[in-house]
């Protein structure tokens, strides 16, 4: 368990975050920029300290003002990666990538498997000034992962990069958490890396925690929408592949509540995947539907309808365990007259996969 | 090319000896100053600025006075230096290379003090999470980073010490192979009247030391800017 419960004040800025987080898989700490995060992940890591609070990692406390406990930063044997890098200017790479190596037989992931992880083979002997911007992140984050650490800290490893450059590191980063046992905690203001990389997040409003739990869990809820829905709204459901359909190249994605099919994935039956399902991108309709094309239609109950004036309604959907969010006009809502309570049929006209396989955006099946 | 004469000699060997020990005497001293000032903040902290920097504002001549007040053989620092390791500073040219190393002092100070305000502090912060300590970090981030200042500040040093006249004439005087450094033996050779070959010659072997400091240092400064790569060039 992550268990962080600390103030502190900075000019104008007051910080004011208690929050608990599973320690094993990814935490995201997410909001917008000026919101805190880096802050918060700052004082886990000892580089700043609060004035009150207490950091604890798996039982074992790192800050306690009232204890009197402040572990120094080299001995919290934590793993950081910095949004700029940070790499050391007069070292190779190797030499970046051993500086935190421990000495003692235990050492995972070792240096060769890092390198292979990464991609880092043909680097080795390189200077970080004649790194690419997304090479010296492949870097940074092996730097920290060859010091051994009990988490790693990543504060928008992404956000100096240009699109295409976050692309190419998304990877790297979802074949990390598939790969190593270790826990991270990762600050990030992009909804879609937080759905592709997190178990867990941490929302981050003006120095508070606005809410902690699940990435389904939150990015279900209407009254998070002003904080988790960039520009457009939608539900993230947890789904295990379950077959294959070779003759049309799909596949059958399961989930709490029912399934979904979607174009062919290069993944094992079995394999756990996480889609987005956009509320634009969901239909309701009252008797089952006959006569269409649409593959995905789920049968779910209505939880709960949205207020407002505009033209558009949401209209919150449960099938099963699974929260689904669905973006109506007034007008239809009205004229189908739905109410919570009510069973209704979903129809998918499209479903983006966010990870960990890929970030495709497959098109209405 | 004619032959240097021994009193050339003498005093051309001795200038390089004074300013090779004034240097070595300024750069861990510079190096200490430089982060107190650069690093620490406390109370008084304008004074040790102010008094680091007054060889670059007072007369030489001052501080040659000042020098052999103290470190003379009745000065307080002087008499227990005598004492304790029979160490005589006043009229040798140990005492030569202290009042050089006192002069170049500040402007060691100034360039290194520049090179660790422009050094990214994060760098330091990233070490720390890589388990490093104190030690560590000062002895593989901080110190190579801030090598151009050293750098710099031990090539500023050195100039400043071959130049040296009014601290080290009022402070061990001018004694011809004991004292007498190249600016001194020229001067001494001004206040004969005659002949002026012996001056001529002294200011051109002057300027050739000079010069051949320039090219080592660029030489040098290049070698590290490289090392550090194109990003962090020497700040002189």
């Amino acid at each position: 368990m992550i268990s962080v419960d600390i103030s502190l004040r900075r000019g104008d800025f007051a910080l004011d975050a208690a929050f608990e987080t599973p320690s094993n898989g990814v935490t995201a700490i997410y909001g917008r920029s000026g919101s805190g995060k880096t802050t918060i992940i700052n004082a886990v890591a000892g580089l700043v300290r609060p004035e009150r609070g207490r950091i604890s990692i798996a039982g074992s406390v790192l800050f306690d003002r009232d204890a009197g406990i402040d572990l120094p930063i080299a001995k919290r044997r934590l793993g950081y990666v910095f949004q700029e890098g940070r790499l050391f200017p007069h070292m190779s790479v190797e030499r970046n990538l051993l500086y935190g190596r421990r000495s003692g037989a235990d050492q995972h992931p070792t240096l060769a498997e890092t390198v292979e992880l990464l991609g880092l083979s043909s680097l080795l002997t390189r200077r970080p000034s004649s790194l690419s911007g997304g090479e010296r992140q492949r870097v940074a984050i092996g730097r920290a992962l060859l010091a051994n650490p009990h988490i790693l800290l990543m504060d928008e490893p992404l956000a100096s990069l240009d699109s295409a450059r976050r692309a190419e590191i998304l990877p790297y980063l979802a074949s990390l958490r598939r790969a190593l046992d270790i826990s991270v905690v990762y600050v990030s203001h992009q909804m879609d890396e937080v759905i592709r990389l997190a178990d867990t997040m941490v929302l981050v409003e003006a120095g508070k925690v606005a809410a902690c739990g699940s990435v389904e869990a939150l990015t279900s809820r209407f009254d998070l929408a002003p904080l988790t829905a960039e520009r457009d709204a939608g539900a993230v459901l947890a789904c295990t592949v379950s077959e294959h359909d070779t003759r049309f190249g799909l596949t059958r994605l399961s989930f709490s509540g029912g399934s979904l099919w979607v174009g062919a994935l290069d993944l094992a039956v079995g394999d756990r995947v996480r889609v987005r399902i956009g509320a634009r991108d969901i239909a309701l309709a009252l008797t089952p539907p006959s006569g269409i094309s649409m593959l995905n239609v789920i049968e779910t109950t209505v939880t709960e309808i949205g207020a407002g004036q505009s033209s558009q309604v949401d209209v919150g959907l449960m099938a099963g365990d699974t929260a689904l969010w669905a973006r109506l006009t007034r007008r239809s809502v009205s004229e189908l007259a739905i109410t919570p309570g009510m069973k209704v049929h979903a129809l998918v006209k499209s479903v983006s996969i966010a990870g960990p396989a890929r970030g495709a955006r497959l098109e209405a099946i | 090319m004619p032959s240097l004469t021994p009193v050339e000699i003498d005093a051309l060997l001795l200038s390089l000896r004074v300013g090779f020990w004034s240097v070595l005497i300024c750069l861990p001293l510079g190096l200490l100053t430089a982060i107190v000032l650069a690093r620490c903040s406390f109370p008084g902290k304008w004074l040790l600025d102010g008094i680091v920097h007054l060889p670059l504002v007072l007369p030489p001549v001052v501080i040659g006075y000042v020098l052999l007040v103290t470190l003379g053989r009745r000065g307080v620092l002087g008499g227990w230096l005598y004492e304790t390791f029979e160490i005589t500073l006043a009229f040798t040219w140990k005492g030569a290379a202290v009042a050089a190393a006192v002069m170049a002092l500040p402007l060691t100070v100034r360039a290194i003090r520049l090179s660790l305000e422009q050094m990214d502090r994060g760098l330091e912060a990233a070490a720390r999470t890589l388990g490093a300590g104190d030690l560590r970090v000062f002895l593989t981030i901080t110190l190579p980073l801030c090598l151009p200042g050293l750098l710099t500040g031990a090539i500023l040093a050195f100039a400043r010490s071959l130049g040296e006249f009014g601290a080290t004439i009022t402070f061990v005087s001018n004694i011809p192979g004991e004292t007498q450094t190249l600016p001194l033996a020229l001067f001494a050779e001004t206040q004969v009247p005659g002949d002026a070959t012996p001056a001529i010659r002294l200011t051109v072997i002057a300027v050739v030391v000079a010069l051949s400091a320039l090219v080592a240092s660029e030489f040098l400064a290049r070698r590290v800017a490289n090392r550090l790569g194109s990003g962090s060039a020497s700040p002189s």
